[in-house]
C-alpha cells in the first residue's frame, strides 16, 4: 500500500468515526454502558433501563456490548473508547470477571468512575461499586425452598446441576454453591464447584446457559442417574431446555423438581405452567438505573455509592418466585413475579 | 475336455521345463501398512467408520453397559441430528472448495422467524414455516451470488454474513425466548421434528433425525446421479477446467449455497423440534461443530473430494466422543480436547492415504 493511499484511508476513517461519535449539540456528560451480549433480554432489558434514567438525567449515554459471552476484548476496546471520549463513568457487566481488571485500572486512572453490574469482578474491589443480585442469596433461596419442599426425602435427593461453563465464572459459581449451602450440601472450596463428596450429587454439565446445551446437558445426566429427582439450573433458558429432555425422557409428572434463578417472563410464566417450581428473581434494569444515577451523582459532587451493609457490594435484591410456597422461606406469587418480571 | 483345450496343450507342451514367471519388477514384501493404506486409498470413506468402531469399542469397555443401551445410542444419534444436518449444507459447499460460516446463523434465523410470526405476531403456523424457509433460501442466496457474481472468497463472504444474519437474529428476536408451551398451543407444526418413533428397549428416532437421512439421500442422489451434481464436484475440483468443457460455474455455486440455505432451514425445523423454544441464545459454535463433522468425515477442504456418508459418520464420531466421555466420567474439557485430537488425526490420516499407494 502506497503511503498516498493510507493517508487517503486513515482521512476516510478519521471522517467516518468522526460522523459516527458526533456528540449532542450540548455538552453532555458522557457515560457508558457495557454489557455481555445483545442476544440476551436480560443485558436488553439492563440497557433500556439506563438508556431511560440517562435521559432523565440528561447524561449522553454510549452503549456497548460483546459479540458473545465470555468476549473479554470487545469489553476492553469499549472501555478504551470510553477513556478516548472522555467520560465521567460507565457501568459494566464483565464478560470475564478476571481479565477486565487491568483495563479497569486504567479507566480508574484516568478518573472514570467504574461500577460493575450483575457479574463482580474478582477481586471485587477492582471496581467503585457493585450493583448486583447476591448470587450466592439467590442460589440459596431456591435450595432451601427444594430442601422445604422435599421434606423427608431430601436426604436421598438425587440432584442434576446444569452449570453455565466449564471456566466457572463468579456468577457459575456463585448460584451453584449458594443452592448447595442451601440444601444442605457441605460445599468445601466456595469458590468452586465439583470439589464435594455428597451423594447426592449426580454431576455438573455445561449449558452455555442456553435451550440447547440445557437439553443435551440433561439427556447426559439422566444417563448417569436415572433416578433423579431435582434439577438445578444456571438460568431459565438452561431449565427450558433441561425440561425438554425431562420430557422425551417421561420424566415430566412432577416427579423432578426444577429450580432456577433469573425471573424473566418467559422464565416466570413457565414457573405459572408448573415448569420450573421456584425462581430466584433478579431486577437489571434497577441495577442499570441505579448506576446511571450514581454516575451523575458523582460528576456532581465527587461522592461514590456505599455498598449494602455488611457486604462488599450494593444488593438490588432477589425475591423467590413460586406458587408453592415454603414455610421460612419468603417468596412472592407468579402474579408478583410477571408484573416485575423483565425481557 | 473339449477340442479347443487339447489342442492349446500340445502347442505349450513344447514349453515345458521353461520359466514361467512373467517379467517383473523387483518389489520388497507387501506390509499390512502398505495393504491398508492402499485400501484406504481405494475407499476413504472406511476412514471415518473405522475411528467410530474403535471409539465404540474403548466406551464399551470404560462406560460399560450404560454406553451400549439402546436408548444411549439413539441419544447420540438425537444429540448429532442438528450438526449432521449443518454439515450435509457444509459438505455441499466445501465439495465446491467453499466454506459457509453462516450455517448455523442461518439456521437461529429461520428458526426466529418461524417461531416469531406464528406466536407473536399471530400468522398462521403455515405462513410463518414458509416463511422461515423463505428466509433460510435467501440467505443462502445472498451467500451464493456474493460468492460466484461479485466473485468474493467464501470464506470472507461468510465471515461477513454470519455477522449480518447473526444480526438479524437479535432484531427479529428483540432478544426473547419463544416459549415451547406457547408453540405447542399456537404452531403444533414447528414441533413436528421432536415427534419419536419408538421401538422399544429404550431405542427410539425422532422425525428430526429421519429427516436427516433423507436430506443426506436426497443430496447423494443430486451429487452421485445428477448434472448438476457432477458440475458440483468439476467446478470444486478445477473451477477453470470446468468452465472450458461448457459447466457455468456462476450458476453451479448460486444454486449450492442457496441449497445449504434450504438445508439450514431444515435444521431450524428440527431445532425448534429438539428445544422446544425458538430461542436467540446458544447454537453459538453450530458453523464449527458442522465444519468440524465435515473434516473428520473425510471430506477435503480443497475442494472436489469427499462425501456425505463421511460427513454423518463424522458428526457420529464427535457425538459418540462426547457423550461416551461424558459416560466414563471425564470432565467437559477433555472432551473438548479430545475432539480436537480427532480433527489432527482426521487430517493426518487425509493426507497419508492420498501418498501413492502399493
Amino acid at each position: 500500500m502506497s503511503r498516498f493511499t493510507f493517508t487517503k484511508l486513515a482521512v476516510a476513517g478519521a471522517v467516518a468515526l468522526g460522523v459516527m461519535a458526533a456528540s449532542p449539540a450540548w455538552a453532555a456528560d458522557i457515560v457508558g454502558l457495557i454489557t455481555k451480549t445483545e442476544g440476551n433480554p436480560f443485558f436488553v432489558k439492563m440497557r433500556e433501563g439506563a438508556q431511560a434514567k440517562a435521559k432523565e438525567l440528561g447524561l449522553d449515554l454510549r452503549t456497548f456490548a460483546g459479540k458473545y459471552d465470555g468476549d473479554n476484548d470487545s469489553q476492553v476496546a469499549a472501555i478504551e473508547n470510553l477513556i478516548a471520549a472522555g467520560a465521567k463513568g460507565f457501568a459494566i457487566v464483565p464478560s470475564d470477571s478476571t481479565a477486565i481488571v487491568p483495563t479497569i485500572k486504567k479507566a480508574r486512572d484516568a478518573g472514570l468512575l467504574v461500577i460493575d453490574l450483575d457479574t463482580p469482578t474478582d477481586p471485587i474491589d477492582a471496581v467503585d461499586a457493585t450493583f448486583a443480585t447476591d448470587n450466592f442469596k439467590a442460589g440459596q433461596l431456591i435450595g432451601e425452598w427444594a430442601k422445604g419442599t422435599l421434606g423427608d426425602k431430601a436426604k436421598d435427593a438425587k440432584i442434576a446441576f446444569l452449570d453455565l461453563a466449564t471456566n466457572q465464572p463468579t456468577v457459575d459459581y456463585l448460584r451453584d454453591q449458594g443452592f448447595m449451602q442451601g440444601f444442605g450440601i457441605d460445599i468445601k472450596d466456595p469458590k468452586h464447584y465439583g470439589d464435594e463428596t455428597d451423594p447426592r450429587i449426580c454431576g455438573h454439565e455445561m449449558t452455555g446457559g442456553a435451550e440447547d446445551g440445557g437439553r443435551t446437558a440433561m439427556e447426559t445426566l439422566l444417563q448417569k442417574c436415572p433416578d433423579v429427582n431435582i434439577m438445578y439450573t444456571i438460568n431459565e433458558p438452561a431449565a427450558a431446555g433441561g425440561y425438554q429432555a425431562l420430557k422425551a425422557a417421561g420424566k415430566d409428572d412432577g416427579s423432578v423438581l426444577v429450580v432456577s434463578i433469573d425471573g424473566g417472563c418467559p422464565g416466570v410464566k413457565n414457573v405459572k405452567a408448573g415448569v420450573i417450581g421456584a425462581t430466584s428473581q433478579q431486577y437489571p434494569l434497577k441495577m442499570a438505573a441505579m448506576a446511571m444515577e450514581a454516575i451523575a451523582k458523582f460528576t456532581k459532587t465527587g461522592e461514590k455509592p456505599k455498598p449494602t451493609e455488611g457486604k462488599d457490594f450494593t444488593d438490588t435484591g432477589a425475591q423467590l418466585v413460586t406458587d408453592k410456597p415454603v414455610n421460612g422461606v419468603p417468596s412472592i406469587s407468579t402474579e408478583e413475579g410477571l408484573k416485575l418480571c423483565w425481557g | 475336455m473339449d477340442e479347443d483345450a487339447r489342442g492349446s496343450t500340445l502347442a505349450e507342451s513344447g514349453l515345458q521345463g521353461a520359466d514361467q514367471s512373467v517379467a517383473s519388477f523387483e518389489e520388497e514384501a507387501v506390509t499390512l501398512i502398505k495393504r491398508l493404506q492402499h485400501f484406504l486409498h481405494e475407499f476413504p470413506t472406511a476412514v471415518p467408520f473405522i475411528v467410530l468402531i474403535i471409539g465404540i469399542l474403548i466406551f464399551s469397555f470404560t462406560a460399560g453397559g450404560k454406553f451400549f443401551a439402546p436408548f444411549n445410542l439413539s441419544l447420540v444419534l438425537q444429540q448429532v441430528t442438528i450438526i449432521g444436518i449443518l454439515g450435509i449444507a457444509q459438505t455441499l459447499v466445501i465439495l465446491t472448495a467453499g466454506i459457509d460460516l453462516s450455517v448455523g446463523a442461518i439456521m437461529v434465523l429461520s428458526s426466529i422467524i418461524m417461531g416469531r410470526l406464528a406466536v407473536v405476531w399471530g400468522w398462521p403456523p403455515e405462513i410463518a414455516f414458509l416463511l422461515g424457509f423463505v428466509a433460510g433460501i435467501a440467505c443462502g442466496f445472498i451467500n451464493g451470488v456474493l460468492v460466484a457474481v461479485i466473485k468474493l472468497p467464501p470464506f470472507i463472504v461468510t465471515l461477513g454474513t454470519w455477522s449480518i444474519f447473526g444480526s438479524m437474529v437479535i432484531y427479529v428476536s428483540h432478544s426473547e425466548t419463544i416459549r415451547a408451551q406457547d408453540i405447542d398451543q399456537m404452531a403444533p407444526i414447528l414441533h413436528w421434528t421432536g415427534n419419536r418413533i419408538i421401538f422399544g428397549h429404550g431405542a427410539l428416532i425422532t422425525y428430526g433425525s429421519i429427516l436427516m437421512i433423507v436430506i443426506a439421500i436426497a443430496c447423494w442422489y443430486i451429487l452421485n446421479r445428477t448434472a448438476f451434481g457432477r458440475h458440483v464436484y468439476a467446478t470444486g475440483d478445477d473451477p477453470e477446467a470446468a468452465r472450458l468443457t461448457g459447466i457455468n460455474t456462476g450458476a453451479t455455486l448460486v444454486g449450492v449455497y442457496t441449497l445449504a440455505g434450504f438445508i439450514c432451514a431444515i435444521a431450524a425445523w428440527v431445532l425448534i423440534g429438539r428445544i422446544g423454544a425458538a430461542s436467540p441464545l446458544g447454537n453459538q459454535t453450530a458453523n464449527l461443530d458442522a465444519i468440524t463433522a465435515v473434516v473428520i468425515g473425510g471430506t477435503s477442504l480443497f475442494g472436489g473430494r469427499g462425501s456425505l456418508v463421511g460427513t454423518l459418520v463424522g458428526a457420529l464420531i464427535v457425538g459418540v466422543f462426547r457423550n461416551g466421555l461424558a459416560l466414563s466420567g471425564v470432565e467437559v474439557l477433555w472432551q473438548e480436547f479430545a475432539v480436537g485430537i480427532l480433527i489432527i488425526i482426521a487430517v493426518t490420516i487425509d493426507q497419508w492415504i492420498r501418498k501413492i499407494s502399493v
